[in-house]
């Protein structure tokens, strides 16, 4: 770990104000800084910041940045009317890792991408321009949608797969004063050639809270498939909120982990669904769709059919119909 | 005094006719408050004054040679010193006795330690480490690749009768090819050392599971006397045969400290638990079996494929249960190791029957379902009169109980065909797989010290790395002296006292238990003249000593501490019987139809394995080894680089060794066994017992319950939801 | 720089680097080597601790980000002679082998006993917002963030279900 100043911050202001990194929960950022993956020159420690509070606004739940994640999966508000994040903080890491993570940290994870994570490898998205290893090398957990020529990375959060689902907006404070809302899907960002930008957050900006509009109508799901029965990054996640009406699909969101740079969602697949009264071949073709462009390197190829199984399996547990 | 005992006759059950009670009996561990309550000290936590930290440095290239650029360190805040000297390749081979290859400044692997830094404090070596510039200059010409390695070492060590025309002529057969991943050990704590140098004396506080092998392997490595160096292991956070050689840390720590004239503590990162200590190989292996028409076997071969380091003479013993366990005349096993630049390889818990009898015991799954006779049944019928191979009688052995019996207790009769079984999206099947590791005495030596006032102590360089030697040597003198437990005293890990077997091997409980035992006897025999009756008419019991006619208590029989040490040596009963520990292994395993997870609901495991010292110890050794087992039938492989060779899930959180939730419930039944031939306190290896067959029994499980016969370990979803 | 904490009852002032993990103040500039250091990186939960009453990583955190802390460590709750009801029950069911994880266990199973009677749900609860079981599938869940290389789990799960009434289990914390 190479030195740093550590500057404590005990205002949102002060926070805004100092120059560096921002800490809170400390897990990834730690751990990375350890391997000197991660070398900040200053760390602004954000914990004492009053962004702890889950208040319910109409409607909506607001979520401050600094709540662990182990507060926000027992709420129990998240788990009558968000049971899918709920569901998502619960199937990851370990308790005491959701005791320390913090909401905002938890949108903010790096891959778990072993080349990035081993500083005696070339990575492209830890040192620009000096190649992917993990194209052609083991790859197992890496993405098979949305990569580049440049990274295959995957993004590892449960949690932000579920927030996705539910249309969460996230709440940024910028130095100067401004407050912006931003989806996830305009806040995280594709590697294309730039694999090392991995979010919208310009310097100096911090998350302040999540924003989780109505909860979405219909059943909620998180299904996570992973190599041991528990504590280990998903191979694939499925994230959703499916409510059928008069034998229709009336509204579907997913939203998908372990696949892709960021926390997956297409917009196409809900379109295939909605509409439609709920059928094997209805849950194929939205498989289809969101696997249309699916590319696995080697070691990960099985993403591809497994995800299908999960999508079906999920969206027939929540239409109740058969696969 | 010396109480010395050669393995050459049948020796009688003494610890049947001494009363006390203490022996067997699952009585908690001597050191356990001090374990849950954080004060038993473990190698990093000794502290000494004005101690310098070190931390190790690894190679970045797979082969070629370096030089280390101190200038571009020797400015940093703290920095003290690095050093390349001595640097050891890999960890020593188990009982290797001598110094690991030495490379120089040569590489040979991506990960190999080059050089250890040492800074004042760890937060400025970690990061000195990390700063510190190589010069590398790489050859090409490395391989990295089991399948196309040019240096390839071929034996056939067992070729007996025709195993082809067996085949040819069998009424039916089984030829699959199984392979199995790389294993890393991943003892909790990670190798560690604290080096303090007195002069020319080293005193190293160590994490070692073999102390007399790990002084000489040291001395050698830095060029010493090995009579100036002492090594302490009292605890030891686990091992699993990663420990069982002086390890990179431990030459680090030493070279440092002498460099420094102060005393220097090197802790690996557990990434460079994975890069730099042994892995077990991966392997290939091809299983042939031809049985005739009622299931017999008339010949069984098992060839395998592995891979190491050049200059290691460690290959992984992949058919050792395989001689002996099934009868079939015509035999026939080969071994080839491919000489590679990646990570040595070397002993991980049960080296060979760990892999071995995966593929073995699918094998013979796979006969069972080829034959239609039921899998224990087909088991029973092939258990061989006599050695297959060598001809030699069995000592004790009580496989076919232990089959039956867990049968009966696991409820087996309910097993149904593959699929038959179905809840919601789950699968779920029964599979069973045999248990079988051969036992080994080695020699170990004890000092006993009773004293008058009723407490004993026992003193030996033994280890206990979590396998309950404070517990049962404690027991073994309590029972021979007449003692209640909690008045005897146990002191281990440290070259002062008498030399031990060390841990490893599973021998270590009977060979460091019989040395206990003969140490005690002698003092016996002491006390019995005193008494004046012959020792085999002496009863201790609580203090008291009863003989002849005579009653009384030990602190009228003594004047001061009695005092002698015990020395067993293996024999020729070690040569002409064919001994070892038994077992059956039971897994009922759920496996998800959609995503082809798979979750072990329940297991049981019977096994006999000689004279249980402490049924409470032992008991947790099966635990942990069905627990080893789910771990290999289902998770756990290391992942090398095809390119560099390198290990690519260096971590904790992607080389995945079994958490809670995988373990399921796991019950152990005991049979009731002495073997006369093993030892004189009628005991054999239970520590790797465990883990042999245990994955078996979970992928046969996989297959009764779905259909699907994974060869290829791990049986992660990948492997098996293509074919549901 | 200096900090002062609040490890077991009792105020400690100590100079650190800002590099120094609370796991590396409490081994290394404490003295307190019961929390162990298995992975570093909070993969092994070896190092568990309560820090306000919860458990945590303490290798994932900065030193110096816990000024004015109550952490507990397994010093904390028992000694030889005086052991608290998890850490009897540790050793009656052997809980453990080498016992390197054992504190990080015991100290995880202190605050897991307290989360589960705060009613928190778990990955294996089956009704979100019912109350859970305290059921093996549920305790071996929720430990599951400490690993145990000599598979002593199933004993631990036996001592955690035997001790947790007497460690406070159903006793509802007041709201933070």
């Amino acid at each position: 770990m190479r030195p740093f100043d550590y500057v404590r911050a005990e205002t949102t202001s002060d926070a805004l104000r100092a120059d560096g990194r921002i800490i809170a929960g400390g897990t990834n950022l730690l751990d990375l800084m350890k391997l000197e993956v991660e070398t900040p020159e200053r760390l602004i420690d954000v914990t004492r910041l009053d962004l702890r509070e889950i208040e319910a606004q109409e409607n909506s739940l607001r979520i401050g940045a600094l709540v662990p994640n182990s507060d926000l999966a027992a709420d129990e508000r998240v788990r009558r009317d968000y049971p899918v994040l709920s569901r998502a903080l619960l199937a990851g890491a370990s308790g005491q890792l959701r005791n320390k993570a913090t909401t905002g940290g938890n949108l903010m994870q790096r891959t778990r991408c072993p080349y990035f994570y081993d500083t005696a490898q070339p990575c492209n998205k830890r040192e620009p321009g000096t190649g992917c290893q993990a194209r052609e090398g083991f790859n197992r957990i890496l993405a098979i949608l949305g990569t580049s020529d440049k990274c295959i990375a995957t993004h590892p959060s449960d949690m932000a797969v579920a927030m996705r689902v539910l249309d969460a907006r996230i709440e940024i404070e910028s130095p100067s004063g401004e407050t912006r809302l931003l989806t996830l899907d305009e806040f995280y960002l594709l590697p294309g050639d730039t694999p090392e930008r991995e979010t919208v957050l310009e310097p100096g900006e911090l998350i302040t809270a999540v924003h989780l509009p109505e909860p979405p109508k219909g059943r909620q799901a998180y299904r996570k498939v992973r190599d041991r029965a528990s504590y280990a990054f998903a191979l694939v996640s499925v994230g959703a909120a499916v409510n059928v009406e008069g034998g229709k699909i009336t509204d579907a969101a997913l939203a998908f982990g372990g696949l892709g740079p960021r926390p997956w969602r297409d917009a196409g697949v809900e379109e295939v669904l909605i509409g439609e009264t709920p059928s094997a071949a209805v849950f194929d073709k939205a498989a289809d769709v969101l696997l249309r462009d699916a590319r696995g390197f080697g070691a990960n190829d099985f993403k591809i059919p497994l995800t299908r199984r999960v999508l079906k399996a999920v969206l027939s547990e929540l239409t109740g119909v058969a696969q | 005094m010396t109480e010395q005992l050669k393995m050459d006759e049948v020796q009688p059950r003494l610890l049947d006719e001494t009363g006390q009670g203490a022996i067997t009996r699952p009585m908690d561990r001597p050191e356990g408050a001090l374990k849950v309550s954080g004060r038993a000290t473990y190698a990093a936590e000794y502290k000494a004054a004005n101690m310098a930290y070190g931390v190790m440095v690894r190679a970045a290239i797979t082969r070629g040679s370096y030089t280390v650029d101190e200038a571009s360190v020797k400015d940093m805040e703290g920095f003290l010193g690095v050093w390349t000297d001595h640097m050891i390749r890999n960890s020593a081979q188990g009982t290797m006795n001598t110094n690991p290859v030495q490379p120089g400044l040569n590489i040979q692997y991506f990960g190999q330690p080059i050089a250890v830094v040492a800074a004042e404090t760890f937060e400025q070596a970690r990061h000195i480490a990390h700063a510190l510039r190589i010069d590398y200059t790489s050859e090409e010409g490395f391989e990295v690749d089991p399948e196309t390695a040019s240096q390839v070492d071929e034996s056939v060590p067992v070729d007996q009768g025709d195993l082809d025309r067996a085949m040819a002529d069998a009424a039916f057969t089984v030829d699959a090819t199984y392979t199995t991943k790389p294993h890393n050990s991943a003892p909790m704590e990670p190798h560690a050392s604290l080096a303090e140098w007195d002069g020319e004396r080293l005193t190293l506080h160590g994490s070692y599971q073999m102390l007399k092998y790990n002084r000489n392997e040291l001395a050698d490595s830095l060029g010493m006397d090995a009579a100036n160096v002492r090594i302490l292991s009292p605890y030891v956070g686990g091992g699993f045969g990663s420990k069982l050689g002086i390890a990179p840390e431990a030459i680090g720590a030493a070279v440092a400290a002498k460099a420094l004239k102060r005393p220097v503590r090197c802790v690996l990162a557990r990434q460079q638990v994975f890069q730099m200590v042994v892995r077990r190989t991966e392997t290939r292996q091809r299983l042939r079996l031809a049985a005739d028409a009622d299931g017999r076997l008339t010949g069984v071969g098992h060839d395998n494929w592995q891979s190491n380091l050049p200059d290691e003479q460690f290959a992984e013993p992949v058919t050792a249960a395989t001689h002996f366990l099934y009868g079939g005349e015509n035999r026939r096993n080969a071994q080839s190791v491919a000489r590679l630049n990646r990570m040595a390889s070397g002993s991980v818990r049960a080296p060979g029957e760990a892999v071995g009898m995966l593929a073995l015991e699918n094998a013979m799954d796979e006969l069972a379902e080829a034959t239609g006779i039921d899998p224990i049944e087909l088991r029973i019928r092939n258990i061989p009169e006599i050695h297959p191979e060598s001809g030699k009688q069995y000592s004790s052995r009580s496989l076919a109980q232990c089959l039956k019996e867990g049968a009966e207790a696991f409820g087996w009769q309910d097993r149904q065909a593959p699929k038959a079984r179905r809840e919601g999206e789950w699968f779920v099947g029964m599979g069973v797989a045999s248990a079988a590791r051969t036992n080994i005495l080695m020699e170990s030596k004890a000092r006993v010290t009773l004293n008058p006032d009723g407490t004993a102590l026992v003193e030996t360089d033994m280890t206990d790395i979590g396998t309950g030697t404070y517990a049962i040597l404690c027991q073994i003198a309590a029972e021979m002296l007449g003692l209640d437990p909690s008045k005897v005293t146990v002191m281990l890990g440290d070259t002062d006292l008498p030399p031990a077997s060390g841990s490893g091997g599973s021998w270590g409980a009977a060979s460091s238990g019989s040395s206990v035992f003969l140490g005690a006897k002698a003092i016996r025999a002491r006390l019995a003249e005193r008494l004046g009756c012959a020792p085999e008419a002496l009863r201790l019991q609580d203090g008291v000593a009863t003989g002849g006619n005579n009653r009384r208590p030990l602190a009228e029989l003594m004047d001061g501490p009695l005092v002698e040490e015990g020395h067993i040596q293996p024999g020729s009963k070690s040569d002409e019987m064919a001994q070892a520990s038994y077992g059956a292994h039971f897994a009922e395993v759920a496996v998800n139809s959609v995503t082809g997870e798979v979750r072990v609901r329940r297991t049981l495991s019977c096994m006999a394995a000689g004279r249980i010292l402490n049924e409470k110890t032992a008991a947790s050794q099966v635990h942990g080894g069905m627990v080893w087992g789910i771990g290999s039938a289902l998770h756990e492989g290391v992942e090398h680089d095809h390119r560099t060779g390198h290990v690519v899930n260096d971590d904790l959180a992607e080389y995945h060794i079994p958490v809670h939730l995988d373990a399921p419930r796991h019950d152990v039944l005991f049979i009731e066994e002495r073997d006369d031939h093993a030892n004189p306190v009628q005991a054999k290896g239970i520590g790797e017992l465990g883990i042999s067959g245990a994955g078996a029994a979970v992928t046969n499980a996989i297959y009764n319950a779905c259909g699907v016969r994974v060869r290829d370990y791990p049986a992660t979803p990948d492997k098996i939801f293509p074919h549901l | 720089m200096k900090i002062t904490l609040s490890v077991n009852g009792e105020g400690r002032s100590l100079d650190v680097d800002p590099r120094t993990s609370l796991l590396d103040a409490l081994r290394d500039h404490l003295d307190l080597t019961g929390s162990k250091k298995g992975c570093d990186h909070g993969q092994c939960g070896a190092c568990t601790a309560l820090v306000n009453g919860r458990r945590i990583n303490s290798c994932l955190t900065l030193a110096v980000m816990h000024e004015g802390d109550e952490i507990t460590t397994i010093e904390g709750l028992g000694e030889p002679g005086a052991l608290s009801p998890l850490q009897k029950a540790f050793v009656r069911h052997d809980g453990y082998q080498c016992g390197y994880c054992t504190p990080g266990q015991i100290v995880s199973a202190k605050g897991m006993i307290a989360e589960f009677s705060n009613g928190w749900p778990s990955h294996v609860s089956e009704d979100l917002e019912a109350v859970p079981d305290f059921s093996e599938a549920e305790i071996k869940e929720r430990m599951s963030g400490n690993l145990c290389r000599c598979s002593a789990y199933p004993g631990i799960c036996a001592a955690i279900r035997d001790a947790a009434p007497d460690e406070g289990l159903g006793e509802r914390e007041a709201a933070e």
